[in-house]
This record gives C-alpha cells, structure tokens and sequence, in this order.
C-alpha cells in the first residue's frame, strides 16, 4: 500500500461484501415467493423482500464505489486522502442509516414507516428503488457530499489522472442525478420521466464511468501497460457511453404518455449502447494480452475479464434483445426485464466492485496477492457466481418469452397469475441456480479466511 | 502487408502512435478516429431509420419536405464546405510553419461555423413559429432531431478549433509538431461531411 490513508477503504469493502450477503438471501427468499406465494407471509410479504434486495443491492455497490474510489484516488494523485477521518465517519453515518432503513422496512408496515419518517413533509417513498424514508434520501446526499469533497479535495491537491477525473464526473454525476428522488409530481407520467433520470442515468451514464475508471485503475495495475494508452481507451469508452447513454434514456419513455418521437430516440440511440461495453471487453481482453508483467494477483485479472465480458452480455446483449420499440411493445415489463436487471447489474457493477476488491483487499492486508489457495477459492467463486447467473438469465429469458408469448401475442391470451403458475418450472429451476450462486458467494467469503500459509501464485 | 504495415497498425490500435514525422500515419491524435467512427455509426443509424421511416409514408415526407427552407440549407451547404477549406488551409499553412496564418485560417472557419449557426438558427425560429414541433409528425421530428444533433457538433466543433485557435497564437504548434491541429481539422472534415449527407437526404431527396 502506498498511502496509509488507502486503508480507508477496508471497512467499506467488508460493508459492501456483508450487504451482498444479505442481497442473495434476500433474493433467494423473494424467488421462492415466486412458486410458493405465501411463503413466509405475513412475516415478510413479497414486496417488503424485493425492496429490500434492490435496495441493498445499490447500497452496497455505493459502498463499493466509495470504497474503490478512497483506495484509487490516493494512489492516483500522488497524495494522502484528504481527511481520512470524515471518510470513517461518513462510512459509519451511511452503514448506521442503511441498517436502520432496511429494519424499518422489515419491522414497520410501509405505510407506517412513511408516517413516522416525515414523508407528508416530502411525498419521496414509494417508488421503485427509490422508496428510501426522506431522512434516509436526505443521509445519502449528505454522506454523498462529505464524499465527494473528500475526493475532490484529494484529487485537487495531487497529481490528476484521466482516471480520476473519470471517476470523479461519474461520482459527481451520481451525486447530481440523485437529486431528483426528491421530485415526485403527482403527474404519473411526469413521475416516472424523472424517476428515470436517477435510474436510467445511473446505470446506463455515470455509473459507466465509474466502471470505466475503476477497470482501467486495475488493469493499469495488474498489466503494466502504459497510461497513455488506456486513458485514451478510456475516453473513447466514455463518450461513446455518454452519446449512446443520455439519450438512450428514451428507451424508458415508450408507451407512458412521454411523446411519441422517443420510441424513435429511444430505439436508435440504445441500439448504440452495447458498443461502450463492447468496447470495454476489447480493452480489457487487450490490456491483458499485451501485459507487460505477470502480476501475482491472478484472480483479480480474472475479475477483471469477467466484468468485461459479463458486463457486454448482461447490458449490451440482454439490453439491445428488447431496447427497440417495436419489440418492447411486447417486452415491456416482462421477465425479460428482470434477466437483463440480473445479469447487467452482475456484470458491469457487482463484478467491477469485486475486482477492485479483489486487487486491493490483499494490498490492504499487508500482500501484493492472496495464497494459491486463496486466489484458487476467488477464481472457483467466480465461475460458480458466473455460470449462476448467466443460468439465471437464460431461465428468467426463457420465462419471459413464454409469459410474452401466453399473455400478450396469443389469440387468447391468459391473465398474468395464468400465465405466472405456466412458467413457474423456470422459477423453480432459477431457485436452484440461485442457491449454486450463493454457493460461490460463501466460497468467495471463505477466500478471505484461507491463511496464507503458502507462496503466492505465480503461474 | 508488409511487416513494417503491420506493426503500424499494431501500434495505432494500441493508441501508443508514434507521434514522428517520418512515419505515414493518420493525421491527428488515433483517438480522433475512433471517435470519428462512433460518431458516423450514430448517424449512420439515423440516416437508415430516417429511410426507413420515410418508405412507410413517401407521400407525407415529400409533402412536409416541400416546407423545409432549401435556400437556407444550401447557404449553409456552401458555408460549411467553405469552412473546411479554411481549416485544410490551416494545416497547410502550419505543415510549412506559419502558425499565424495556420491561427487565421481556423478564425475565419469558425465565423463561418458561426454563420452557419446563425441561419440554423433563423431556419428554426421559421418552422416554430408556424407551429411545427418534434411531434407534428415524424418527417419534422427527425429533420429537426438530425439537424438540431447536427447543430451541436458544429458548436463542439468551434469551441475545438478555438482552443486550437488560441494554442496556435501562443506558438503552441510547428511544423514538426502539430497534432493537435490535425486532430481538430478532422473533426471539422466529420462535421462537413455528416451535413453532405444529411442536407440532400433530409431537404433534396424525394
């Protein structure tokens, strides 16, 4: 480690592992609900557990990010994080307010929670993703703040780097596009043209960036090659992310009132969004090929492939296979949507986090790479959490094409719970992948506890 | 292709181009290129769902086409090919060291670019008054989509060459070191080019 202030990050990676943890059961409970309805109701009912596998999810990619950009920015600029000190307090402000938030949700009926948190003050609650309680939106753009200044206050007084720079737009991007969960009009339209903004322009504009950054941080690392060349990789990938991205956000305007001209904005500028990710799989699988030193740390390559890889499948395939407004037509909002949200997700922004934690947790632990055996768990964590998810993907496609074709293309078309109880083979069968991926979550935990009793791999 | 080509294009690909004047190359920086490339594709894939679009309803493209002001979109037309005169000037005159008039040339590109936005402007001020909009129907949505994208990259376009501009006065150019120059200069050709095609497909063509 460079900077004794990188250790910063450590509490943050091993928040953002803890909450994955509680995503999967989350899921796992939420995909047996899908086939026994009333498990575990009134205990925990189906949309309490959605809200809180999404919400988690988000929560600790944000750790994640916050975690990779307190390691990343110091060693990029050339300097000590500004104030080690507010980053621990904010990473205690933000686990304490996320904790209480997921509580409230598991302990407080909705409604109730909306009553005791002030949201006749603010209408914010109730939206998909953003149902957060007003002084948790409020908490989050606090610590988004703290964090920032932070960052920003670091990158200012150090060296500037394409990456940081990179990264530190995606941030305040971030930051900014959050805002609007603060904007709910009662117009149901004008609603969710916002509600977009966050969640659209997260994932599909500066949330890329930060992937970006944070893959080109690594391969810098574990290749050798020089900045010059992936910093230029890198602001090609960008834009291309930004001009296929903002107006990409039109694919989310079909059909909800907004005017009829975004199916077409829509559909031809998200038809570009694959390139980005495509192009992000050329420059990894590039670096590493003209890598010029082996670096210990295999497993953290191999994250870094898969992000790669993952990402171009889960947001450039699955995304373009029902981006086009004439097939959204039939698409919209089907199981189709949930296995692009799965693998995307993996792909580009859980895999990222994990690379970053991959390459630096070691660094933070005193060792350039983890045992053998170690990276040898982290590399079979990877295929088992891998070929699950893509499992899980091709099942929720398969149900999705099913459900289209049943409730929305035939001649006599069945209501949604027919169609739900005709595909629920595809349910049980993701169920079962669904365990195998906590199999390679545990086998990833368990990596952390292999001791280092042998010599780093070298082959 | 020789060895020497294929390590050319190796090392272009790499981004790592050899900025030596003894080597032939692309002009400008590569990453130009790539940006050039994603930049067609983007209008490249307009221009084909314009087309397809327009084969669905031929009779009410040509009539809407019919209202487009085709004097203005030949002015600019020739503004715009006049402009990308200027800025090939501007790489000749610094190919051979005169960073001044490299400096000029690029000024009186980016008063025509300025021209060219101000009958943009006037073009569009025209259709909004009588009342058209992105939703009249989807000939004017994507005329002005194309050209109102269009007008954007002009815009990026001189704010390019006017931080080359006041580069090229401070002596930040010569004649063995000029990418920069070069780099900008392509972009601009992008520009131009992209207008060549859109004006006879969007205001000729029927």
């Amino acid at each position: 480690m460079q900077y004794q202030s990188q250790m910063v990050a450590k509490p943050y990676f091993i928040a953002a592992i803890a909450l994955f943890t509680g995503q999967i059961l989350f899921g796992l409970i939420m995909g047996l609900q899908y086939v026994i309805g009333d498990f575990l109701f009134p205990y925990l009912p189906f949309n309490i557990a959605r809200m809180v596998h999404t919400n988690l999810l988000i929560v600790w990619l944000l750790f994640g990010f916050m975690g990779a950009a307190y390691y990343l920015v110091p060693e990029e600029s050339e300097t000590e994080l500004f104030s080690p000190k507010l980053a621990i307090i904010t990473f205690w402000i933000f686990l304490i307010a996320g904790v209480l938030t997921i509580l409230g949700y598991l302990t407080l009926p909705y409604a109730r929670l909306a009553e005791v948190t002030g949201n006749n003050l603010l209408a914010t609650m109730g939206r998909e993703f953003l149902e957060q309680p007003l002084p948790t939106k409020l908490g989050i753009v606090i610590v988004a703040l703290s964090f920032l200044f932070n960052i920003g206050m670091t990158v200012l007084k150090g060296r500037k780097t394409a990456i940081s720079i990179v990264l530190l737009l995606g941030l305040v991007g971030l930051a900014v596009f959050f805002l609007f969960a603060f904007y709910n009009p009662a117009n149901l339209v004008k609603d969710k043209y916002y509600w977009w903004w966050v969640v659209h322009l997260w994932v599909e504009g500066v949330w890329e960036l930060i992937l970006g950054a944070i893959l080109a941080f690594v391969l810098i690392k574990v290749t050798g090659v020089d900045r010059e060349v992936v910093e230029k990789w890198l602001y090609v990938i960008i834009t291309m992310t930004l001009i296929s991205g903002l107006i990409g956000t039109g694919h989310h305007y079909y059909w909800i009132g907004a005017p009829e001209y975004w199916q077409w904005w829509g559909s031809v500028f998200s038809a570009l969004e694959p390139i980005p990710f495509f192009m992000m799989t050329l420059f990894a699988f590039s670096m590493v090929n003209r890598r010029r030193r082996d670096h210990p740390n295999k497993a953290a390559v191999l994250w870094a492939l898969g992000c790669s890889v993952m990402a171009f499948l889960g947001a450039g395939v699955w995304g373009f296979l029902h981006t086009l407004a004439p097939v959204n037509y039939y698409t919209h909002g089907t199981q189709l949507t949930a296995a692009h949200g799965h693998l995307a997700f993996f792909g580009a922004y859980a895999l990222v986090v994990i690379t970053m934690i991959s390459y630096a947790m070691p660094v933070l632990r005193g060792r350039a790479a983890n045992s053998r055996s170690a990276q040898l768990a982290e590399m079979w964590a990877f295929w088992l959490m891998s070929i699950a998810m893509l499992m899980i993907t091709l099942l929720l496609t398969g149900a999705g094409i099913v459900q289209v074709w049943l409730q929305r293309m035939s001649t006599t078309p069945l209501g949604f719970m027919a169609v739900q109880d005709q595909v629920s083979i595809f349910y049980w069968l993701r169920e079962g992948f669904g365990v195998m991926f906590l199999i390679g979550l545990i086998t990833y935990i368990s990596s952390f506890f292999i001791r280092d009793d042998k010599k780093p791999l070298t082959a | 292709m020789k060895v020497r080509d294929i390590e050319l294009t190796a090392n272009e690909f790499t981004g790592s181009l050899s900025e030596r004047d003894d080597r032939p190359s692309l002009p400008g920086d590569f990453a130009i290129w790539i940006f050039i490339f994603a930049e067609m594709l983007a209008f490249g894939v307009l221009f084909i769902t314009f087309a397809f679009a327009r084969a669905g309803d031929v009779e009410m493209y040509n009539a809407s086409q019919q209202t487009l002001n085709q004097t203005a979109g030949l002015i600019n037309t020739i503004l715009l090919i006049t402009s990308s005169y200027f800025v090939a000037c501007a790489v000749a005159a610094i190919s051979s060291g005169n960073a001044r008039h490299c400096a000029n040339w690029l000024t009186g590109a980016v008063m025509l670019g300025g021209c060219f936005v101000a009958v943009k402007i006037f073009e569009f001020s025209e259709k909004i008054d009588s009342g058209i909009s992105l939703s009249t129907n989807s000939f004017y949505m994507f005329y002005l989509s194309l050209t109102f994208f269009h007008l954007m990259h002009v815009l990026m376009g001189m704010v390019i060459l006017g931080f080359i501009i006041v580069k090229a006065r401070r002596g930040g150019y010569s004649r063995k070191q000029h990418t920069g120059v070069e780099t900008g200069a392509s972009f601009w050709h992008m520009v131009d080019l992209l207008w060549i095609i859109l004006f006879p497909l969007v205001y000729i063509m029927h």
